[in-house]
């Protein structure tokens, strides 16, 4: 039996879950890089863009790509205005402290993720790819939005690399990471730069999950799968290191799909749950610790 | 009384990435002694007292106390040997009365060596907290919290107090009582004060050891240190 | 400080005294329902003190104490099933496997502080949820396993005790809960206690005053897991029930609010918390299946303004002599 097409098929799968990944890795990775917050509720940021992206999609007539280019855009713009207002209303409050952070945003996970039971219902809700197009490889065809979705998650990812390392924004940014103190000293506002911080972070979850609803379907319950890989990535990749956090995404999203092809994955989860938290103790700065900062 | 070294270390050494914070430091300490430990800032005189009582790791050398090799002890086993240390920025349990404070040190006191046995609220009265052991002790002034630790090192019975700037940010009035308090309890401990105020450093110490950029520069009798000339230029050269 | 025993807290022990009193006097005017509700609450209300020796006297935050409820519940529950032990066997079966769960855990999880203590924890928990799904030929997962005739009553010195029986497991709960308060009280009032207490405020200091903090924060976990795993094995033995949603994080939350409501590092502030919050939720979900809406607002508003929860506030406020 030839294996080369399936090896093939599997890295398409692990690519798609891989870009997710990013995404949604990256924002948890820049709100603990430069806010040191822990944000449990992030996976429901995800849910949330995934959910309102069914809203919009069905509010919009006509062709289905109108109801998803809506969504790309509305979605994660009311994603960042929901992490605004938790960061103005809880965070800020709280003075970022980290151990009350992470209480509150398990509350706030609770909050988002009951709220849009009681709105959005129990059941899952498919939302309509914008196309149709099918890519045909030698052996089989493959779905162009899946496709897609790899290339829109690159072209943000690039895009927020090119803002973080060459923009005053990014100095900005990267300033109060270094040393709130200093960055303060500086005239830089460092509770506007947080709640930035936030929403932007929220955001990226936000656009992952649009791009990958299409193919997921949306659910209330959603957010906690990307939330655990999330973590699993961010610590992997280094506390707040973006080039690690990219890096361990693309690894884990593809391993995640290989994996479970060869293990339970129940066992596949046991073991890499438990690996991520030994390297948590024993190796805080992640495995590819390229030198941050 | 026999002139027993309480205190050795050799060729203790610790940097800081690239920076020699303390540089193969040889030091002797008797039993009995009050030695000040001066120097410029950044000489390297928290970390030498750090390395003593076990707060860092040294990269070599070796710390010997009462003739048992300490070097790779935990701070708390040294603690237990009878150091006890000060640190130079105010550490208090500020959530927990004054007693509880001393309760907590006195917990892990050495057993008594003659005299009477302990009282927590006749150690307050000693070094001037008297009346305030059921107050909050971040409630205290800065210049009682300093005494407050003081009295926590006092109530673990040490053999050795160790002190990282005790008078800064201390009033005058409240620098006097804190000399008293210490030549009080050197009758029964040997004391390590590290000192910028250089009127107490005269009057405590009996001898001095001074720093500079992470080495020994001269070490001797207050009279001594106070006309050698290198250290006039170490500091004058700040 | 001479060391003359603290004085025997009259008006302490005399609120014990009463808070007991009270609970046992309840089960006389409860309706069926409410005993019910009742005995389990007292259950959780162990767990909950077990949390407290690590939360509110330690300061140690953990996000993984449904692994030691789970670890009594299972072993308790797995032994009586499989193995056919008797009750008191299967009980002292599920405290020593939390026990031995927490040093393990500890030996790990106690290197980290702080925010990373709390990930490590709630990994950990993660891990041993998925077992609980993973050997599912011995647990069956979610749907559970019913315990058998034999393990619903058990002879004690001669008498003989039927779980099946409401009052009986009240009143067994009752009794759980009235050695873990002893216990907690007993272990805050001890020179371990004041140690925990020491590392809560002030960690460095305390080590520098001589404390082995690894070894009493060590100790704190241990007893916290013993004490969160007999709630677990009682709740398995008692309702002859186990499943792996009592594994799942929603319990180590649990806990964690109970305390935080209830008031950290107080005795009964835990007891407290899991009463008034078993009762919302429960009166919650009578109107919604969005239930768990109530636990989110409940953690943020409890951080937000009132962190040292119910009794924590009137005793810092009013009573300082609460235990
Ligand atoms: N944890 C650390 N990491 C990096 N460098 C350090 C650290 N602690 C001290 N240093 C450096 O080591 C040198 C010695 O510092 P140290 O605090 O021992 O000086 P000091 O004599 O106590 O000064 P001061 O009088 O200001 O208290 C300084 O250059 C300091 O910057
Ligand atoms: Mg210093």
């Amino acid at each position: 039996m030839n294996f080369a097409p399936f090896l093939f098929l599997a890295s398409l799968e692990g690519l798609v879950q891989a870009a997710v990944l990013c995404l949604t890795a990256v924002g948890l990775s820049l709100v603990f890089g430069v806010m040191r917050v822990v944000n449990v509720a992030h996976g429901e940021f995800f849910m949330l863009g995934a959910v309102l992206a069914w809203w919009l999609a069905s509010l919009t007539p006509g062709h289905a790509a109108f109801g998803f280019a809506l969504a790309l855009v509305i979605a994660p713009a009311l994603v960042g205005a929901v992490a605004l207002a938790a960061d103005r209303l809880i965070l800020k409050r709280l003075d970022y402290r980290p151990e009350a952070t992470i209480v509150a945003t398990i509350g706030l996970l609770y909050v988002i993720q009951q709220t849009a039971l009681l709105t959005f219902g129990p059941d899952a809700r498919p939302v309509e790819a914008p196309f149709y197009f099918r890519v045909q490889f030698p052996w089989f065809g493959y779905s162009g939005h899946k496709l897609l979705v790899v290339a829109a998650a690159a072209a943000v990812l690039l895009a927020a690399w090119y803002v973080i390392a060459k923009t005053r924004i990014g100095l900005v940014m990267r300033a109060t990471r270094f040393d709130r103190d200093t960055a303060r000293a500086f005239g830089i506002n460092v509770h506007r730069v947080y709640a930035a911080v936030f929403a932007v972070g929220a955001m990226f979850a936000a656009v992952g999950a649009v791009l990958v609803v299409p193919v997921r379907q949306a659910h209330y319950l959603m957010g906690l799968d990307p939330l655990l890989l999330s973590f699993i990535v961010v610590i992997i990749g280094g506390l707040g290191s973006i080039r690690g956090t990219v890096v361990a995404a693309i690894l884990i999203g593809f391993s995640d799909g290989l994996i479970s092809v060869f293990f339970s994955p129940t066992l596949a989860k046991m073991a890499s749950t438990l690996l991520v938290a030994l390297v948590l103790v024993f190796k805080p700065q992640g495995l590819f610790a390229v030198q941050s900062r | 009384m026999a002139a027993v070294t309480l205190l050795k270390a050799r060729r203790l050494s610790k940097s800081f990435g690239g920076v020699r914070a303390v540089q193969a430091v040889d030091f002797d300490l008797r039993e009995g002694e009050i030695r000040a430990i001066i120097g410029p800032n950044g000489a390297g005189k928290t970390t030498f007292v750090d390395l003593l009582c076990g707060r860092i790791a040294a990269n070599q050398g070796t710390v010997e106390f009462a003739g048992c090799d300490i070097t790779a002890l935990a701070v708390h086993r040294r603690v237990r040997l009878g150091i006890a240390y000060t640190f130079q920025i105010t550490s208090i349990f500020a959530n927990l009365t004054v007693l509880e404070n001393i309760a907590i040190a006195a917990q892990n006191r050495l057993p008594e060596r003659g005299g009477a046995p302990f009282d927590a609220i006749e150690t307050l009265r000693r070094v001037g907290l008297g009346g305030q052991e059921n107050r909050r002790a971040g409630a205290l002034a800065y210049g009682h919290q300093r005494l407050l630790e003081a009295a926590m090192g006092l109530s673990l019975n040490p053999r050795l107090l160790i002190f990282d700037e005790p008078t800064q940010g201390l009033s005058d009035g409240e620098i006097q009582g804190f000399c008293d308090l210490l030549a009080d309890a050197n009758r029964s401990t040997t004391i390590l004060l590290i000192e910028h105020n250089m009127p107490v450093v005269m009057k405590l110490a009996r001898r001095i050891t001074v720093f500079d950029r992470g080495r020994v520069l001269a070490e001797g009798a207050p009279r001594d240190i106070q006309d050698n000339a290198a250290v006039q230029a170490a500091y004058l050269g700040q | 400080m001479k060391h003359r025993p603290a004085p025997p807290d009259l008006k302490a022990a005399a609120l014990f005294v009463a808070v007991i009193a009270a609970l046992f006097a309840l089960q006389f005017v409860l309706p069926e329902y409410h005993r019910l509700s009742v005995t389990r609450i007292m259950v959780l209300a162990v767990f909950a003190t077990g949390y407290n020796i690590l939360f509110g006297y330690t300061g140690l935050l953990s996000l993984g104490h449904a692994m030691f409820f789970g670890a009594g519940l299972y072993t308790a529950g797995l032994c009586a099933y499989h193995l056919g032990w008797g009750v008191p066997a299967a009980f002292a079966g599920g405290v020593v496997a939390g026990a031995l769960l927490a040093l393990l855990v500890g030996c790990v999880a106690l290197r980290t502080t702080g925010v990373s203590f709390m990930i490590v924890t709630l990994m950990f928990a993660q891990v041993a949820y998925l077992a609980t799904l993973y050997f599912t030929a011995y647990t069956r997962g979610d749907e559970g396993l019913v315990l058998p005739q034999a393990a619903r009553s058990f002879e004690w010195f001669g008498a003989s005790v039927d779980l099946t029986d409401p009052a009986t497991r009240y009143n067994l709960s009752l009794l759980l809960l009235v050695i873990a308060l002893a216990a907690v009280w007993g272990v805050a009032r001890s020179r371990t206690g004041r140690a925990m207490v020491a590392i809560r405020e002030n960690e460095p200091r305390a080590r520098m005053l001589g404390y082995n903090t690894f070894a009493v924060k060590l100790q704190a976990l241990i007893i916290s897991g013993a004490l969160s795993a007999a709630a677990g094995a009682a709740y398995a033995l008692l309702f002859a029930y186990i499943g792996s949603s009592f594994a799942a994080i929603q319990y180590s939350i649990d806990a964690l609010l109970y305390t935080l409501l209830g008031g950290p590092g107080s005795v009964l502030g835990p007891v407290l918390g899991a009463f008034l919050m078993f009762y919302l939720v429960d009166v919650a979900s009578q109107y919604t299946s969005a239930y768990l809406l109530v636990t989110g607002v409940a953690l943020i508003l409890l951080v937000l303004y009132f962190p040292r929860g119910i009794l924590g506030t009137v005793k810092h406020r009013w009573l300082p002599w609460l235990p």
